[in-house]
């Protein structure tokens, strides 16, 4: 069971969060202007590195909030968690 | 390949096992290759085993980076079923099956498929409609399918718990007959005997370390044994398989994840059959042996360690608990992971890439050991021809783009 | 009466005598015995039969090593199965029995497998049961006939488990000398401590030694130490606690025994799994000694020489009267003086050229007959060892041997030297590496917060054990960031030893595939003959060589013999050990029952069952309950003895004549409010929520980003910048989590606040021609007829005084209202609706009704009618997709599947001989004639019996389906029949909508 650190409640147990997968896949701002190929690429493709790895977890019984952690696939040892960048310019759905 | 059985074992046992032979070589590599087949595991081994007997094709190599056998093939709870819910599935699984039913014999390597039959519990009345659409589907595929009552649950398997008042009742089950249990060593070493005596080169403790391409064609792979070159590469990694796409300059939609498994200690014939149950999370058989072989859910992150959560492993004992109680006081021997590539539809990807000569076999989640000889046969009607068979056309990487998705959700709602 | 009992010593209680049962004979042994002891004091050599070979087996070692006396304890439905004996305190009226063994434990048929044992070498189950293909289920038959070794008990668990959650600064697995005095350091330096050890008391292998510290009996120290640690509140100690599992991020677990030792029915908690987040751990488990492995090393009367002194100091047993120690180092030396005090006659019988040193000469005072430079290559006796054959050697492990001597014997105490026990610290992560000085595994790489000390971390000496685990002690807190509080170091006289030289294998007088078995690993009967003959036959790696040979895959997990088979295959490779490399180990430790891994989670606890704020009532009006998710839903509400389909017409044709209620409070609901919830809501659901009117309700349904519908329901704007959403019972927390994450990860620039409703409100579903009235009847504050409350309308409003927000929604088709009500007033609203509409004879429906009623109109239910592959235009609603704005998903459908015109796509299914109830998930083909594999065209979802319409109506996927209005195809039933089908419209009632306008 993970120690998981949440930037607002501090080190918590693994059972409390609930996993996001790869973080930082952008939705594509135009998804018209993309060919079918380019937003399979955004829906299904990932990286799925074996070794660090940026990920997203939600602290969902908890403050619910998501973050960002740097986790080694393979050692699974937490580099360390971050907060997502918050307000940036809006983009549409 | 000099035949193994009762008689052989008499004769061999006079000469105190003396003179048995190698069961497959251990051969350098070779420069190059008519097609190299990254992976020993047992779909790799497989695919090398039917390129050769199906296909004529002599010089084959396959890789693997440690002993072959020692992922997923090695770590599975060995279930074989047929009885999927899609068409596309449950025909590819059903050819499968098929080949099961003659493996030992062909392979000449006892590989004890038992045919004890499949039980998939339903505890909602969703599950049993969903039940009720797998069974007809698998029928109308000629796949041995039916539903079956809680009073012939009951009378097959005598501990289980069909009490109306348990926390998710038991309203029925799936039953395919056909299906069963391998033994899981067995079945990668039977297929590298087999290969090996029909010429392929098994190269143990090789590990590739790169894709060589020349433009849109691939001609080879580097590895810990040097360059080896072929203008036909099969990757058949499960685990690795996006690792082995990176370096070929690809992504894949897999995510991969730790699935884990658990026997207890040897019993006494307890089990006759195979129990899997979706909405308690559990599956489990008794190995010929006598562990109870139990399988966990998947953890829900990215892991290459092949280990995962304990609680996981928690939730699974109170899952057995509910279906039979009586296990309570069974205990645990052993735990283990692997890892399992998911793809969003639950299904694999076999078939040809956008590289010319390199082909995938990958993202088999929780069903690949059953797949065995059904994905080896596909795979290396695929590579052979430079074309799908119509059993794996429909498990391209192009069904991503289309959308033409093949949801297993449905029927692969546990771990399998 | 117990012959093998010494007249005095000991850490048995003398004065508490317990009598026990062993295959049905009666003995006596005392409080502080093991099952083991209390058999070798009574003389039980025979214990059991092996796995494969059924060769007679006796005890062999004192702990979790042991391989052999792997037996059945106890009765009915408290039976326990595979214990071993070392390891099962004596107990009052404890009940054992071996496993193995037909027709009995002395005559076993079976041991006929020993007789042609060279048919049976490893993996000959490979070679044979082939052919005829059709015979296999037979022989498997036979083969799990003879495999396994407990009995599951056949009636569930009277037993109680739980769990335990613990956070500590430091955790020290193992209480013997090392451990000990790591956990007075951490403790005195105020570190919170837990320190756990699988024996009833704490100590180690001091229990099991005479040895001194600090001029006293060891004893006097453990009893100091733990009565310090004891009076320290900051310390928690475990006895009878076996730390198995070593998990990521120094998650640690730990199963406690609580009762076992007492006996079987004894109240309480049988055990507890502590599951403990350690910052720092202290591994000091102690070492495992090896055997060594000549011909016939598994006759009952052969163990190991520190078994041998655990039973003579702690139990005072002593298993032989005749006794020859064969070791290849200087710890067998302290057995054999150990023997001879407890009354034996001993030779010692050394691999090493020289009997030299400080050990040899006391045991040569002893009056020991020393035999330096030979080995024992064989064993005489079957049921129990009656001598040894022993050959001089000149240390050339590949020669054969002359024998020369025969000694009469009843014991053999053999030392092959010791293994750290690293699992725990293989678990965590970290590496061993192969010490060609010691001889064996030593951990070598740390993955985590944790050190190894003493025996486990390769020191022999109980000084050096004492000085590793004070290291450990002061570096752990110091990683803690704690200041170490002063600790003495005590001190224990040793004496010189002379280095152990590797035996692993020794020479018989023929080669090693043709001599008697030497057995490596032996419960599961793997021999050296069959390691060779792996190798032999290509299976080289040791992975490959275990699974062959099934070498430590017995319930010890290669405690007892898996550093000698790797060993032994490495002198067949030609290698080095440590190239032949170790295998990982995993948890559990030693096993680990099922019941405390689930503890308090069995039953009805199992998980929460979640239930309405009206569900007394529905239990009081006898309604079964259907399992909905976590929820438990009423299912119907039958009158008398109605079975659920009459029942179920009954409530439809009420309802639709005159009025019905139903409780829908598991619907999830949403607030959603904030500055651009406008915009966000655009966002997510397919139509355009900005068209909204204040006041007004919408259905509504969002897809996933692949295009598929993912939920629905309905959508009212109860203010400019707040509306209300629900969602379907399974969607409540996870279409939540969803809107979460896409404001929180891609559009944090929004400001939105989501806050999940469905526990607070219950919601009342009044539907039917009379609801109005009833409503009114209970007394409403707001205008209910239809111009100043239309339908799709939401309104917060008073019942009877109290406040509610009423929906005009329908799920029906009737004029119907929803009234949403705080949880807490639900129930009797409940009543008060139920009042109202009685003489409306007002009906109370279910959750097969509400599926009937809505089918009727042809509405979906998501994950019913839908399954993740269905887009919104398969069912019809393209009129909801926005086509001015973009929303999740929308890309998606624009792809070449999504756009197929041969898409499945739902309809109304009519049975032509309007009586078959289609089952549900039926399957559809347009021929049902068709070879096999038939193509299909699409299946049943849903299918009811409509009592209002007198027929059986269903709704399907089919292909092409849209366009296929009033083609008939067919339903594949499972006795093979075909049922005749009528494509039609999904809406089977009142297409025009007039009755929920009303």
């Amino acid at each position: 069971m993970f120690l998981i650190q949440c930037p607002w409640c501090g080190e918590r147990a693994e059972t409390e969060f609930s996993y996001g997968g790869e973080a930082g896949i952008v939705r594509p701002l135009e998804p018209d202007a993309l060919s079918d190929a380019e937003w399979a690429d955004y829906l299904f493709n990932r990286t799925n590195l074996r070794g660090a790895y940026k990920e997203l977890w939600n602290h969902a019984q908890g403050c619910r909030r998501w973050f960002g952690v740097e986790r080694d696939t393979v050692t699974y040892k937490i580099e360390g968690s971050y907060e997502l960048p918050s307000g940036r310019a809006g983009k549409g759905a | 390949m000099k035949e193994y059985s009762a008689f052989s074992l008499l004769r061999h046992a006079a000469s105190h096992n003396r003179n048995w032979r190698r069961a497959w070589r251990s051969p350098e590599p070779r420069r190059r290759y008519d097609v190299i087949i990254v992976g020993g595991g047992g779909h790799g081994l497989a695919t090398a085993y039917y390129l050769a007997k199906e296909h004529g094709v002599r010089n084959i190599a396959v890789l693997e980076k440690d002993w072959i056998g020692g992922g997923n093939t090695g770590r599975n709870t060995t279930i074989v079923r047929s009885n999927y819910l899609c068409p596309e599935s449950s025909l590819l699984y059903e050819k499968s099956l098929k080949l099961w039913e003659g493996l030992s014999q062909d392979l000449n390597y006892n590989v004890m498929f038992s045919q004890r039959g499949v039980y998939n519990l339903g505890h909602s009345l969703q599950d049993m409609r969903d039940i009720e659409r797998r069974v007809s589907a698998n029928r109308l595929n000629g796949i041995d399918a039916e539903v079956v009552t809680v009073a012939q649950i009951k009378k097959a398997i005598p501990l289980i718990n069909t009490s109306p008042t348990a926390r998710y009742p038991i309203l029925g089950a799936s039953l395919q007959r056909r299906a069963g249990v391998a033994r899981h060593d067995a079945v990668a070493w039977g297929f590298a005997r087999a290969a090996d005596a029909r010429g392929v080169d098994i190269i143990e403790q090789c590990r590739v370390t790169g894709v060589n391409r020349d433009g849109g064609k691939v001609t080879g792979v580097e590895t810990t044994r040097g360059t080896i070159h072929s203008d036909k590469i099969g990757i058949v990694v499960a685990g690795n398989a996006s690792v082995l796409a990176a370096m070929a300059g690809m992504r894949l939609p897999i995510q991969s994840h730790p699935l884990q498994a658990f026997v207890s200690e040897p019993l006494k014939r307890v089990l006759d059959t195979v129990v899997m149950s979706g909405a308690v999370h559990g599956y489990i058989s008794q190995s010929d042996k006598g562990d109870l072989v139990i399988g966990a859910g998947i953890d829900a992150y990215t892991g290459y360690g092949q280990r995962g959560s304990f609680q996981t492993i928690e939730h699974t004992m109170a899952a057995i608990i509910q279906l039979f109680p009586t296990f309570s006081r069974v205990r645990m021997l052993r735990m283990w992971g692997g890892i399992v590539d998911i793809c969003p539809d639950a299904c694999p990807i076999i078939g040809k890439t956008s590289v010319d000569g390199l082909y995938f076999n990958c993202g088999w989640g929780t069903g690949g050991f059953k797949a065995t000889p059904g994905s080896g046969w596909t795979f290396a009607h695929t590579i052979a021809k430079d074309e799908p068979h119509e059993l794996n056309a429909p498990f391209s990487l192009e069904r991503f783009i289309s959308g033409a998705l093949i949801d297993e959700h449905g029927a692969a709602a546990v771990a399998h | 009466m117990q012959p093998n009992r010494l007249k005095q010593g000991g850490r048995i209680d003398r004065s508490r005598a317990l009598s026990f049962r062993f295959n049905g004979k009666s003995y006596e042994g005392y409080t502080g015995d093991t099952l083991a002891s209390a058999l070798l004091a009574n003389g039980v050599s025979l214990v059991s039969r092996s796995f494969k070979l059924h060769r007679p087996r006796g005890i062999v070692g004192a702990g979790a090593e042991e391989p052999n006396a792997i037996l059945q304890i106890g009765r009915g439905a408290s039976t326990l199965p595979t214990q071993r004996a070392t390891q099962v305190e004596l107990y009052d009226g404890l009940e054992a029995r071996s496993t193995k063994g037909w027709p009995s434990l002395r005559f076993d048929i079976a041991a006929f497998n020993d007789l042609v044992s060279p048919l049976l070498a490893a993996g000959f189950y490979y070679k044979t049961f082939m052919r005829p293909q059709a015979l296999w289920p037979w022989y498997e038959r036979f083969i799990r006939a003879a495999a396994g070794f407990g009995l599951a008990p056949r009636e569930p668990d009277p037993d109680r488990y739980e769990h335990r959650n613990a956070h500590c600064d430091v955790l020290i697995a193992g209480a013997g000398p090392a451990g000990l005095i790591a956990a007075l350091v951490a403790a005195r330096s105020g570190a919170r401590v837990i320190i756990a050890d699988e024996q009833n008391e704490f100590g180690g292998s001091l229990l099991s030694a005479s040895q001194t510290i600090d001029a006293e009996p060891a004893t006097a120290w453990i009893e100091a130490t733990t009565a310090e640690l004891d009076a320290l509140d900051n310390v928690t100690m475990l006895t009878r606690s076996t730390v198995f599992g070593y998990y990521d991020h120094n998650f640690v677990a730990i199963v406690e025994r609580c009762t076992d030792h007492i006996g079987e029915d004894v109240a309480g908690v049988r055990q507890r799994l502590w599951r403990v987040r350690a910052k720092q751990v202290v591994l000091a488990q102690g070492a495992f000694e090896r055997p060594l492995v000549f011909c016939n090393n598994d006759r009952p009367g052969v163990m190991l020489a520190s078994a041998v002194s655990c039973y003579i100091h702690r139990y005072a047993v002593c298993p032989g009267k005749r006794a020859v120690v064969f070791t290849n180092n200087d710890s067998a030396y302290r057995t054999a003086i150990d023997l001879r005090a407890a009354g034996a006659s001993v030779v010692i019988i050394d691999s090493r050229a020289e009997g030299a040193g400080a050990l040899a000469d006391a045991a040569r005072a002893d009056g020991i007959t020393m035999l330096p430079g030979h080995i024992v290559t064989d064993v005489s006796g079957r049921r129990h060892v009656s001598g040894v054959r022993v050959a001089q050697w000149n240390g050339d492990v590949t020669s054969t041997v002359q024998n020369t001597i025969n000694i009469d014997c009843d014991l053999v105490a053999v030392s092959g030297g010791w293994s750290p026990a690293v699992h725990l610290h293989s678990q965590s992560g970290g590496k061993n590496a192969w010490s060609d000085d010691l001889h064996c595994f030593v951990p070598a790489e740390y993955a985590q917060a944790n050190v190894s000390a003493g025996a486990g971390n390769g020191k022999w000496s109980l000084q050096d054990c004492l000085q590793d685990g004070l290291d450990a002690g002061i570096e752990v807190i110091a990683r803690c960031g704690i200041e170490a509080a002063d600790v003495t170091l005590p001190l224990a006289v040793e004496v010189a030893s002379r280095p152990l030289e590797p035996l692993w294998r020794v020479p018989a007088a023929t080669d090693p595939d043709r001599c008697p078995k030497q057995f490596v690993d032996f419960q599961i009967d793997t021999s050296v003959a069959d390691i060779r003959l792996a190798v032999r036959e290509g299976y080289r790696n040791v992975e490959h060589v275990k699974r062959y040979t099934a070498l430590g895959f017995g319930t010890d997990q290669g405690k007892l013999g898996n550093i000698n088979g790797m060993a032994i295959l490495a002198e067949c490779l030609g290698e080095d050990i440590a190239s032949v490399g170790t295998t990982a180990f995993r948890p559990a430790y030693t096993p680990v029952t099922f019941g405390v891994g689930a503890a308090e989670n069995v039953g009805d606890l199992f998980e929460p069952v979640r239930k309405t704020a009206i569900h007394a009532s529905h239990e009081a009006a006898g309604a079964p309950f259907e399992v909905v998710g976590q929820w438990h839903r009423p299912w119907y509400f039958p009158q008398g003895d109605e079975d659920l389909h009459t029942s179920v017409a009954r409530e439809c044709l009420a309802t639709r004549k005159s009025v019905g209620m139903m409780d829908a409070s598991t619907l999830g609901k949403i607030d959603a409010r904030g500055p651009d919830v406008v915009e966000f809501l655009r966002r997510i659901y397919t139509h355009d929520v900005g068209k909204m009117k204040v006041g007004r309700c919408a259905y509504g349904i969002m897809l996933g980003e692949d295009g598929m519908v993912m939920d629905d329901g309905v959508i009212a704007r109860v203010a400019e910048r707040q509306f209300y959403l629900t969602t379907t019972t399974g969607g409540a927390a996870p279409v939540l989590a969803w809107l979460e994450r896409w404001l929180q990860t891609e559009w944090p620039e929004l400001e939105v606040y989501l806050t999940s409703l469905t526990e607070h409100y219950a919601t009342i579903v009044v539907a039917g021609p009379n609801s109005r009235r009833v409503l009114q009847d209970i007394g409403c504050n707001i205008d209910l007829e239809r111009d100043s409350f239309a339908f799709m309308s939401v309104r917060d409003a008073e019942l009877a005084g109290i406040a509610v927000t009423l929906f005009r929604v329908s799920f029906s088709g009737e004029l119907a209202f929803e009234i949403n009500i705080d949880s807490r007033n639900a129930l009797k609203m409940w009543q008060l609706v139920a009042d109202a509409g009685a003489k409306f004879d007002i009906t109370p429906y279910g959750t097969e009704t509400m599926h009937v009623l809505r089918a009727e109109k042809g509405f979906v239910i998501v994950g019913q009618d839908t399954d993740g592959s269905v887009t919104p235009v398969d069912l019809r609603l393209q009129w909801l997709l926005s086509k001015d704005k973009d929303f999740l998903g929308k890309r998606s459908l624009s792809r070449t599947d999504c756009v197929r015109s041969d898409r499945k796509q739902l309809v109304g299914l009519l049975s032509e001989d309007g009586k078959t109830v289609l089952p549900e998930g039926t399957q559809l083909v347009d021929d049902p004639g068709a070879a096999i594999p038939v193509p299909m065209c699409g299946h049943v979802t849903s299918s009811y019996y409509s009592a209002c319409l007198g027929r059986p109506i269903a709704m399907a996927l089919v292909a092409t389906g849209h366009s296929r209005r009033d083609e008939i195809i067919f339903a594949s039933l499972a006795d093979g029949s075909a049922v005749p089908v009528r494509i039609v419209s999904p809406v089977f009632y009142d297409p025009e909508g007039e009755r929920q306008n009303d």
